[in-house]
C-alpha cells in the first residue's frame, strides 16, 4: 500500500518543527534552509499552509530529467533524486510546476521530498497532525467521515 | 555543542564588524543568552553609564538550545542597560529571528557606539554589512520589514527593527521582529534608536555552524518534553485555544486584578475583554476577533494569537492596512490597555495592540502610563487643554489617540512616551505610579497575590512577571499550590523560581515551557546539546549565579535595597473587593527572609561567601 503525505493548513500553527526535521533528516544539520518542505505564511489572512512534493504520478521532473537521476521509488512510490547520477543542471526545477525541486547551491545537486524511504521525518515532527501520512488512496478520507457525520441518518419522525 | 562559538562586535561609531571567538569559559558559567550577554555587558560597559549615549551597548543574544528542534528553541534576548529604569534591561523574543541568528552561525552579536546616520545591520551567514537606512527612518516596523524585504529579493530573511516610537525616544520602545513578536519591556527599542540603528537583517545558510554535542541524547531529551508539553492541561490545551488571555476571568475572580491604575483589584468588564470573549462572535460584524493561533519556531504550545479587527470600529474606519490580520492582544497587554485603564472595548484593545506592534511599544508601560495619566486628569492634574482631549477612565477613544501620539513621538504623547514614572513625577504624583524601579507592574495586583508582591519588589528588570512567575503556586498550583495570601514560604519558592527562570531564558527556550516542565525536563536537553558539566548542581547555581550577577550590576549602577519596594498604593490602600479584600501587601514581611535565602546582607548586598560560592569576584 502506498502511502501520502496529507496537509491540513487548518491545522498548521507555522512552528518549521517539520522544516527542521526534514533538514536533519537528509543533512544532519538545523537549518530550515535545507528542508524540503516547506511553511508559508499568509500574514494578512492569518494562515499558515505546508507546502511539498505531492509526487505527481507522471512527474514533470522525472521526465524532463536528461541523465535520469530522478527515479521511481517502488516501495513508498516517490521520485528520488539520485545524487551521485544528478548533474545539477535545473531542468527538472523548470520543469516542476508546482516549486518542488530545488537547486542546492552549496552541493551542486537538486533535492526534493523523498518521503524518508516510507517514514516521513515531518509528519514524525509535526505537533498538532498537519502533516500526516495515510494511505494513498484515502487522502479524502478524514473530510469525508466529517460530512458523514453531517448526515442525518436519524430524520425526525412526521 | 550548540554554540556556534562565534560572535560578532559592531562598531556603529567606526562602522566596522569583526568576528571574535565565544569566550566559553564564561558560557561555562553563564550558560548562554540572558546570563551570557549580561556577562559580557557588565564586563564591557560601566554599570553608572548613560543607557541612550553611544558608551552604553546593545546585545543580541542566543542560547544553546535556539535553533535547535528543542520545543520552543527560538528564543533570543536583548541586553542592554535600560532607559526607563536605569537598571540591566533584559527583553526576551520569539518569532523566528533567533534562530536564523544561529543558523547565520552567530551566537551573539554586540553593537557599540552609535552610528552618525541611521543604518541597517545587513547578515548572510559571515557577511555582515552596515548599510544606510536614511530611506528607512520614519517607517514603521511592518514597513520597514517589507522594504528589507524586497530590496534584497529575499522573503526568507529575518528581519528585527524599530518602529518610529523607538526613533522618536519613546522610553519603552521596543524592538520587533517577524512583525509581531516583540523584545517588549524595559525600552531596549529606545537604545536601539539612540544609536541609530534602526534593523538588524538575517539570513541563515550554514550546515555547520553548530549540532547538539550528544545527538542521541538530544533528540531523546527533546520529544521527552515535547510528550510533557502536549499530555499537560495548560500548555496542551488551555495556551494552544485561549492564549495567555485565558487568566483575564481566572485572576479578575481571585482579585489580582489591578484596575483603574490600581485603585481597585476587580474589573467589571474583565469578560469583555477575555480570552473568552476573543472567541465569541461579535454583535457588530457576527464575527470572532481571535481568527487563528500560532507558534514561535519550534514551539509545540502554540499560544500565539492571531486577530482580525471589526473593520467598522471607530479606530480602524477607512483603515484597510489594520483591517487584515495580525498580532492579537496576550493577557498583559489586554490587561494594561483595558483594566488598568477602565476600558472594556476589546476592539480597541486589539487595534492599540497592533500600533504597538507595528511602531514598538511595550504595551504594558504604555497602557499603565495612560491609565495613570487618567486618574491624573480625573484628579485635575491634566487638563483637557494640556492633553489635547477627555482622558477619563474607560475612555476607548483617548486610548486610542494617545497611543498614535505616543507611537509617532507627538503631542501630549510625547509626555507618555516617557512612562509613568516620569509623568507622575512631572504632575507632583509620584506615588500614582505603579511601577518598581521604574517599570511597571504588569496584570497581577500584589494585594492579591503577595509572592508576585514580592516577586515584583526584587526583579532585577524593574517590575515584572517574567522573572519568577508566582502566579504558578499562587493560583495554578504549579508546582504546589500556596495561599497567595500568605507571606511565609513565599522568599525560598521564589528564589527557587527566579533561578530556574534565569536558566530558562538563558537556554533559548520559553518560559511558558515551566507550567509543564520542571527542572528535570530541561536539564537533559541542556546537557545533551552542550556537552561538559551541566547537571542539575551546576545547571541550578549557574540560575542563582545570573541572578546575583544582574543585581550587583544594579548596585553598581547606584539601586539600593530602598528600591526593593512597591508603589504606596499596594503597600498601604486595603483591596477593596474579592477573595483578598482588606489586604495590602506585607512586603516587610518577606523582604528581609528574601535577602536572608539569597545570601545577602540586611542591605540587599551580596555578602562575600554568596560571591565566593558563585565564583563572582567582589
Amino acid at each position: 500500500m502506498h502511502k501520502s503525505l496529507k496537509l491540513d493548513p487548518n491545522k498548521c500553527t507555522g512552528c518549521l518543527q517539520c522544516e527542521m526535521a526534514c533538514a536533519y533528516q537528509h543533512h544532519k544539520t538545523f537549518n530550515t534552509s535545507r528542508s524540503r518542505i516547506k511553511i508559508f505564511s499568509f500574514e494578512r489572512e492569518g494562515r499558515k499552509v505546508p507546502y511539498t512534493c505531492t509526487q505527481c504520478d507522471e512527474a514533470w521532473c522525472l521526465h524532463a530529467c536528461p541523465v535520469e537521476a530522478i527515479v521511481r521509488d517502488p516501495k513508498t512510490g516517490a521520485k528520488v533524486v539520485l545524487e551521485d547520477l544528478c548533474v545539477g543542471c535545473k531542468v527538472c526545477t523548470v520543469a516542476c510546476p508546482f516549486g518542488t525541486v530545488n537547486y542546492m547551491a552549496k552541493t551542486g545537486k537538486v533535492q526534493k521530498c523523498d518521503l524518508c524511504a516510507g517514514d516521513p521525518a515531518c509528519a514524525k515532527a509535526c505537533p498538532t497532525g498537519a502533516i500526516t501520512y495515510v494511505d494513498a488512496d484515502w487522502t479524502g478520507l478524514g473530510r469525508m467521515r466529517q460530512w458523514a457525520e453531517k448526515t442525518d441518518t436519524n430524520p425526525a419522525t412526521v | 555543542m550548540s554554540y556556534t562559538k562565534k560572535i560578532l562586535r559592531v562598531n556603529l561609531t567606526a562602522g566596522t564588524c569583526s568576528a571574535e571567538p565565544l569566550n566559553l569559559e564564561w558560557a561555562a558559567q553563564y550558560l548562554g543568552q540572558r546570563g551570557l550577554a549580561t556577562k559580557y555587558l557588565a564586563e564591557e560597559i560601566d554599570p553608572k553609564v548613560d543607557p541612550l549615549s553611544p558608551d552604553n551597548k546593545l546585545i543580541f543574544a542566543t542560547g544553546p538550545l535556539t535553533g535547535t528542534a528543542a520545543s520552543t528553541g527560538g528564543r533570543y534576548s536583548v541586553i542592554t542597560k535600560g532607559p526607563l529604569t536605569g537598571a540591566i534591561a533584559c527583553s526576551n523574543s520569539g518569532g523566528f529571528f533567533g534562530a536564523e541568528l544561529k543558523f547565520a552561525g552567530w551566537d551573539m552579536v554586540i553593537f557599540e557606539g552609535r552610528s552618525p546616520k541611521p543604518v541597517y545591520l545587513l547578515l548572510e551567514d559571515d557577511q555582515a554589512t552596515l548599510l544606510d537606512a536614511g530611506h528607512l527612518w520614519g517607517k514603521t516596523v511592518w514597513e520597514t520589514e517589507e522594504t528589507i524585504k524586497t530590496t534584497h529579493q529575499d522573503p526568507l530573511m529575518r528581519v528585527s527593527s524599530i518602529g518610529r516610537a523607538g526613533e522618536s525616544g519613546v522610553l519603552f520602545a521596543a524592538i520587533v521582529n517577524d512583525l509581531h513578536r516583540a523584545a517588549g519591556r524595559s525600552g531596549v527599542g529606545a537604545v536601539m534608536g539612540a544609536k541609530n540603528l534602526k534593523a538588524f537583517a538575517v539570513r541563515g545558510t550554514r550546515t555547520d555552524a553548530y549540532a547538539p554535542a550528544d545527538p542521541e541524547a538530544f533528540f531523546a531529551a527533546v520529544d521527552k518534553g515535547k510528550a510533557v508539553l502536549a499530555a499537560n492541561p495548560v500548555t496542551g490545551q488551555g495556551l494552544p485555544a485561549y492564549g495567555t488571555q485565558v487568566l483575564m476571568n481566572v485572576i479578575n475572580e481571585v482579585g489580582a486584578l489591578p484596575t483603574r491604575n490600581a485603585s481597585q483589584v476587580q474589573f467589571e468588564g474583565a469578560r469583555a475583554i477575555s480570552g473568552e470573549a476573543m472567541k465569541e462572535p461579535r454583535a457588530t460584524d457576527g464575527k470572532t476577533n481571535l481568527i487563528s493561533h500560532i507558534g514561535c519556531f519550534g514551539c509545540t504550545i502554540a499560544c500565539g494569537r492571531i486577530s482580525k479587527m471589526d473593520p467598522g470600529h471607530f479606530s480602524i474606519k477607512g483603515k484597510p492596512e489594520y483591517q487584515g490580520a495580525s498580532g492579537g492582544v496576550e493577557y498583559e497587554a489586554a490587561w494594561a490597555l483595558g483594566a488598568a485603564c477602565g476600558i472594556n472595548d476589546l476592539e480597541a484593545l486589539t487595534y492599540v495592540n497592533f500600533l504597538c506592534n507595528e511602531d514598538g511599544m511595550d504595551p504594558i508601560t504604555l497602557g499603565s502610563t495612560i491609565g495613570a495619566a487618567m486618574e491624573l486628569y480625573e484628579q485635575g492634574l491634566i487638563t483637557r487643554e494640556e492633553a489635547g482631549m477627555e482622558l477619563p477612565f474607560g475612555s476607548a477613544e483617548a486610548l486610542v489617540k494617545l497611543s498614535e501620539l505616543a507611537a509617532r513621538g507627538e503631542g501630549f504623547g510625547q509626555v507618555i512616551g516617557l512612562g509613568s514614572k516620569r509623568l507622575c513625577a512631572k504632575y507632583g504624583r509620584p506615588e500614582l505610579s505603579m511601577s518598581v524601579k521604574g517599570l511597571e507592574f504588569p496584570a497581577y495586583d500584589g494585594r492579591g497575590l503577595q509572592g508576585m508582591a514580592l516577586e515584583y519588589a526584587t526583579s532585577n528588570r524593574g517590575a515584572c512577571h517574567v522573572r519568577g512567575y508566582m502566579v504558578s503556586p499562587e493560583v495554578l498550583g504549579i508546582p504546589v499550590k500556596m495561599d497567595p495570601a500568605a507571606t511565609e514560604g513565599k522568599a525560598p519558592m521564589l528564589k527557587a523560581f527566579q533561578d530556574l527562570t534565569a536558566v530558562v531564558d538563558s537556554a533559548g527556550i520559553c518560559l511558558f515551557t515551566t507550567f509543564a516542565w520542571s527542572a528535570d525536563d530541561i536539564q537533559p536537553q541542556i546537557q545533551a546539546a552542550c556537552g561538559g558539566d551541566w547537571s542539575m548542581p551546576t545547571l541550578m547555581a549557574a540560575g542563582e549565579r545570573i541572578w546575583n550577577l544582574e543585581r550587583r550590576f544594579n548596585l553598581a549602577a547606584g539601586f539600593t535595597a530602598k528600591d526593593d519596594t512597591l508603589p504606596r498604593r499596594i503597600l498601604t490602600e486595603p483591596a477593596k473587593t474579592g477573595p483578598q479584600q482588606g489586604k495590602v501587601a506585607e512586603l516587610a514581611r518577606m523582604l528581609p527572609e528574601y535577602y536572608q535565602v539569597r545570601g545577602w546582607t540586611p542591605e540587599g548586598v551580596p555578602t562575600p561567601e554568596t560571591n565566593a560560592r558563585l565564583g563572582l569576584v567582589p
